[in-house]
């Protein structure tokens, strides 16, 4: 990459035209790929915004004319699509602060106490990522089924409330926690739990926004699960729910754009003003 | 005895909704249980049943099928990161988009495919207009091509994650080699082969491993995008699992079938990290 002096000036810029216009290749195919992975939305927001007609038209329509928001009112008001949006918000948001709390709480004896036991538990918790989860998938439904948990909330965010991530970031972060703070509380007489909660807790909180907003993609697009254990349409989850109405109502697929835009606004939201959180995530995940 | 408290939760937790299914399941594979009635222990029947199962068979071939996905995805991604990995305007922005399908929602991005590949979809109102097709490709509804069809998308909604993670490998790498190469005489191609990709392999390693065993467990994008369908095309061995414990309430077989999957994808994770780590991790 270094300028060499000694290469004639002729050779140089031609070099440099080279460049440049491998350089303009190269964005222009990532500017392509963009629209590529962007299109699909632009395409889906377009369609929920059209007076009529359906997706599938010869030609795509993907500027509609004239605009309108009567797709929205149509399917908030003649499908459960309130109701989805609620289960929703209330599933993510206790799966979100189940996770935190439980991964805060485990995370901190696993960083920062001596007890017997504390590397056999940790290297279990850790190893639990080996493990054949989808085998356990059949299980965990006869178990919630003993319970009479099936087609609860609960049922929903409790398999999934202890994170193996969500542990093993927090541990991570409180062992960054310098020796001299922990010292100085304890000097001062704080007790156990008022050392974690007054100390430790606001010094690790960048991590448990990184947890939260991870599991928060998690939890609201979760599939799988829900649709296994909820069996009432009125509990349904968003994903679940506008897969039920897309089936449903095939015809009317403005509606059906319309959900798909309301499920997918708040995370694109989310995503966008806290990426960097994200991409931290994914870093943690792809170090461990 | 504090720190017990603390892991209390945790502990309950991943004993009640991870070890002990996971245990559990396995055994359960000796049994047959149809939720109802107790289990009743068979032996390895299920497991002979499972080799005369012709869906069994049908279902495996799709899910190994679908592990070619895994390097075009990791080439695409590879790439993909190659060009992203620099700091100039925009370079941010491009990121977020190849992300974008990753934070969305499977149902969502299965309902617009869907809509894609419609008979009256867009591409095949591209590929008429291009004089590139005579007539409508049926993507979803024909046997040889919807399980293709489905990979794609899969391609699509994974790429940025898979970019994220070599991009991490790439930062990683310090920037003295490829410059040393230069220095020697290397050119960008060679720098590429002989510098950047060895330096990278624990990334493609981690990357490949992941994105295998997704591919042998895909059912998200199959079940929102053709149940199965045409005729068992894109019928896989988590589908089939899926179909005897939930729908058929077969919890013994599809436990041994959960089994027989684990089965293969751990054989298959040794088998790729065998082949991957010759050389590569020597070089950190």
């Amino acid at each position: 990459m270094a300028e060499r002096p000694r290469t004639p000036p002729r050779l140089r810029s031609g070099n440099a035209r080279l460049r440049q216009v491998a350089a303009a290749a190269q964005y222009a195919g990532l500017g392509v790929l963009a629209v590529g992975t962007t299109f699909p939305f632009v395409w889906l927001l377009a369609t929920s915004l059209r007076s009529s007609g359906t997706v599938v038209s010869f030609p795509p329509v993907l500027i509609p004319h004239p605009p309108t928001l009567a797709n929205y009112a149509g399917v908030w008001a003649t499908m459960p699509l309130a109701r989805f949006f609620a289960n929703t918000v209330y599933i993510t948001g206790v799966g979100i602060l189940l996770t935190v709390v439980v991964s805060a709480m485990a995370g901190y004896p696993l960083a920062r106490m001596r007890f017997p036991g504390r590397d056999v538990i940790f290297y279990a918790i850790v190893g639990s990522l080996m493990l054949p989860q989808h085998v356990g998938l059949i299980l965990n439904f006869v178990t919630l089924m003993r319970l009479h948990m099936v087609d609860t909330y609960a049922a929903v965010y409790l398999p999934s409330a202890a994170s193996v991530f969500g542990i093993f970031l927090l541990r991570q972060a409180y062992l960054t926690i310098p020796a001299e703070i922990e010292d100085a509380a304890r000097i001062d007489g704080a007790g156990e739990f008022r050392l974690w909660g007054q100390i430790m807790l606001p010094l690790v909180a960048p991590a448990l926004a990184t947890l939260a907003i991870i599991e928060f993609s998690g939890y609201w697009n979760s599939f799988l699960w829900p649709l296994i254990v909820l069996k009432s349409p009125d509990k349904f989850p968003l994903a679940v729910g506008l897969l039920y109405l897309s089936g449903l109502f095939a015809y009317n697929t403005r509606y059906i754009a319309a959900g798909a835009v309301l499920m997918t606004l708040p995370t694109i939201v989310v995503f966008l003003a806290l990426q960097r959180y994200f991409l931290r995530g994914i870093t943690i995940g792809a170090v461990k | 005895m504090t720190a017990y408290l603390f892991l209390l939760p945790a502990l309950v937790l991943l004993a009640t909704f991870t070890f002990y299914p996971v245990i559990f399941g396995t055994a359960l594979s000796l049994f047959e249980y149809n939720v109802i009635s107790p289990p009743r222990f068979v032996g390895v029947a299920n497991f002979r049943q499972i080799a005369a199962d012709r869906y069994f068979w049908i279902a495996l071939g799709n899910s190994v099928k679908y592990l070619a996905v895994v390097p075009v995805l990791q080439g695409c991604a590879i790439l993909l990161a190659l060009w992203v990995h620099r700091s100039a305007r925009g370079i941010g922005w491009l990121r977020a988009a190849y992300y974008l399908p990753v934070v969305t929602s499977i149902v969502v991005v299965g309902i617009v495919w869907r809509w894609l590949y419609d008979d009256a979809g867009l591409i095949n109102f591209v590929l008429l207009r291009l004089g590139l097709a005579r007539g409508p490709i049926h993507w979803l509804a024909s046997p040889g091509v919807a399980l293709y069809a489905v990979m794609f998308v899969t391609l699509w909604k994974g790429l940025g994650y898979y970019m994220v993670i070599y991009l991490v490998g790439l930062e990683a790498i310090p920037p003295g080699y490829a410059e040393a190469a230069a220095i020697d005489g290397a050119g960008a191609l060679q720098r590429l082969w002989r510098v950047t990709l060895p330096l990278l392999r624990p990334s493609i390693l981690l990357a490949a491993t992941l994105s295998a065993i997704s591919a042998l467990r895909v059912f998200e994008e199959v079940y929102v995008m053709t149940s199965g369908g045409p005729v068992y095309a894109t019928y896989t061995m988590f589908y089939y699992m899926f179909d005897q414990a939930f729908g058929a309430l077969h919890m013994g077989y599809a436990a041994a079938l959960g089994v027989v999957l684990a089965v293969v994808t751990i054989g298959l994770s040794i088998a790729s990290f065998r082949l991957l780590r010759e050389g590569g991790l020597s070089y950190y």
